[in-house]
């Protein structure tokens, strides 16, 4: 692992979906046998354009997820590396079965793609909001959870879970994040990243929650509390060793994910620590609520995800320590 | 058309698939009688006369593909591999024993000769169209065959099938429905009325042919022999079978469907499927 921290503020160049899109395509030039495919959401995804001039390798299954997660499975049989692609949503819920059995259980080599995370999903609301997919794709053994960060990071995860045989959830957001990485970084699966060194408390996030996670680190800094930041992107497998690491070195510990508290990265650092070297530790997520509809900053807001709420968790936990 | 030497062959290899069967669950006690031996003569006409495969290479990349999506019939599928030379005939005795190859639903990982792990009924369809679209890709001109069961036509997912096959232009599959009319809950009609699965499948373009005897061998290999002659199409052949045919303590039996076979009832099912056999000599 080689990393790279772009400079503070520095402006995302491209979209998530286009990182994520232009990682496909190298791999289909190259002819590797990945696959992408849809459930009628590549104009969403942002693989319509390559339609066309991968005929052979873009699959469009129409809005029929279980077939999809099916023939995902079947085409792996046969050596194929698929990345079928939906919301997250979909992918976690209505494809459950079928990216179980066909998929895990069959010992396969599928990389589910959940689009709009968490709050993330524009205003389609409620309904649309993955809030639970990370909790149901935890449960299923084999499976790789990971939540790129940003464009360098969503890029270079596309090839390492394309490398890497078996059942992958990534986990997408689709449009420009917080730059967080520069170019040329190298990633390991299951190897979480020290975004920001510091001795008094830990902030374990993952996905657009690591650029608040930053933030919330400044806002203490101030306060002269001194944050470590780990990006945990690679959910499952977790990275117990950065865990163990931070419990020990800084004594206390919050998470931060844009996901419900329950069965996802809070639930999987807390099973951790509880068995290993319990610290106080403090979540920040969603409080097993429901989504509802609302530009993001505001739902981010209303559920308590911003830097504000972490560096609030961070008092809190302190009083603990 | 078979020949005669072919159809008492292909008829004395669904006998024999059927006592394999009687003695897993003899052995074991109980298990899915009904749908395993509605479908003993379409395993013989597969692993005796259709099927393109070589036990000794159970990998081989040309060979035909066979998802059995009714994973549950697993022990006639394991009966028919034992026959044919996959692996040795005790090992049937192991079926749904701990540490077994041979599990309840069929495993690709674990039994040579399963092409898809099935067992949660509709994705052995969509798994098998993604085995043969990945077979299409790779230039192939092999046969996918995939069997379910008519209470599997209930899933959504078999209508998502429905349409994706003709629309990508799989047209090397072929699809087999054992119609043995009987699911857990009672016949089909009662359950969830399946109405004329031939007329809904051409509508969604498919090639059909409905098996009036799904039991009989001759007319399981003619129905396969018409779809290999449509090209433009895939194919779903229609098999009116018998639920828990071929022995007479489940011919017949409602209850049949998962049902205890204590040792002695299948020792008399073996002595009767046996002297069919010698009858047929």
């Amino acid at each position: 692992m080689e990393v790279l921290l772009a400079k503070e503020n520095k402006p995302e160049e491209i979209e998530m979906r286009q990182a994520y899109g232009e990682a496909l395509r190298d791999m289909m030039d190259q002819n590797m046998p990945v696959m992408p495919m849809d459930a009628d959401l590549m104009r969403a995804i942002g693989l319509l354009p390559y339609r066309d001039q991968y005929p052979d390798n873009i699959v469009d299954c129409g809005i029929a997820e279980a077939n999809m997660f099916g023939v995902a499975a079947g085409l792996s049989a046969e050596g194929f590396i698929p990345f079928p692609h939906t919301f997250g949503v979909f992918a976690s819920r209505r494809g459950c079965d079928q990216v179980f059995m066909s998929g895990a259980y069959a010992k396969q080599n599928v990389k589910v793609v959940g689009s709009d995370p968490g709050v993330l999903a524009g205003l389609n609301g409620g309904t649309h909001q993955a809030l639970e997919d990370v909790a149901i794709m935890r449960a299923i053994p084999g499976m790789t959870i990971i939540e790129p960060t940003d464009a360098v990071m969503t890029k270079e995860l596309t090839y390492l879970a394309a490398k890497t045989y078996g059942m992958f959830y990534i986990r997408l957001f689709r449009s420009k994040a917080v730059k967080i990485y520069e170019e040329g970084t190298k990633f390991q699966i299951g190897k979480a990243v020290k975004v920001k060194d510091g001795t008094d408390v830990t902030v374990i996030a993952a996905g657009t929650e690591v650029a608040e996670a930053i933030k919330a680190s400044e806002i203490m800094k101030e306060k002269g509390v001194s944050v470590r930041v780990y990006d945990m992107f690679t959910i499952k497998p977790l990275d117990k060793e950065a865990v163990l690491e931070a419990a020990e070195e800084t004594g206390a510990i919050v998470t931060a994910e844009n996901h419900n508290i329950i069965g996802g990265l809070g639930s999987a650092v807390a099973e951790v620590l509880a068995e290993n070297y319990p610290v106080p530790l403090e979540r920040i997520g969603v409080k097993d609520t429901f989504g509802e509809v609302g530009p993001a900053d505001w739902l981010k807001e209303r559920f308590e995800l911003k830097a504000e709420d972490i560096a609030k968790k961070i008092e809190k936990v302190l009083e603990r320590k | 058309m078979i020949s005669n030497e072919k159809k008492r062959q292909l008829q004395e290899l669904a006998i024999n698939i059927r006592i394999q069967c009687m003695k897993q669950f003899g052995h074991l006690g109980v298990g899915h009688v009904g749908g395993s031996l509605s479908c003993c003569d379409l395993m013989a006409c597969l692993y005796g006369e259709i099927l393109n495969v070589d036990p000794k290479n159970p990998g081989w990349e040309e060979r035909d593909r066979f998802i059995m999506s009714k994973g549950h019939a697993g022990p006639a599928m394991y009966a028919a591999l034992a026959l044919k030379g996959y692996f040795p005939e005790e090992e049937l005795l192991t079926l749904n024993q701990p540490g077994t190859n041979l599990p309840s639903h069929t495993d690709m990982n674990r039994t040579p000769g399963v092409d898809m792990t099935t067992g949660s009924l509709g994705q052995g369809f969509s798994s098998g169209l993604g085995i043969a679209m990945g077979c299409q890709l790779k230039g192939l001109d092999n046969y996918t065959y995939i069997l379910l069961g008519d209470g599997e036509c209930d899933e959504g997912q078999v209508w998502e099938c429905a349409l994706f096959a003709p629309a990508k232009h799989l047209n090397r599959v072929i699809v087999f429905v054992d119609f043995n009319n009987r699911q857990l809950d009672g016949f089909i009609d009662e359950v969830l009325d399946l109405g004329n699965l031939c007329e809904k499948f051409e509508t969604f373009g498919w090639h059909t042919v409905d098996v009036a005897d799904g039991n009989d061998v001759e007319q399981i290999c003619s129905a396969v022999e018409a779809a290999k002659r449509v090209e433009e199409k895939p194919s779903l052949i229609v098999l009116r079978t018998v639920k828990g045919k071929g022995c007479a303590f489940s011919e017949g039996n409602p209850l049949n469907h998962n049902m205890p076979v204590p040792a002695e009832t299948a020792k008399e099912a073996i002595e009767e499927l046996e002297k069919r056999k010698a009858d047929l000599a």
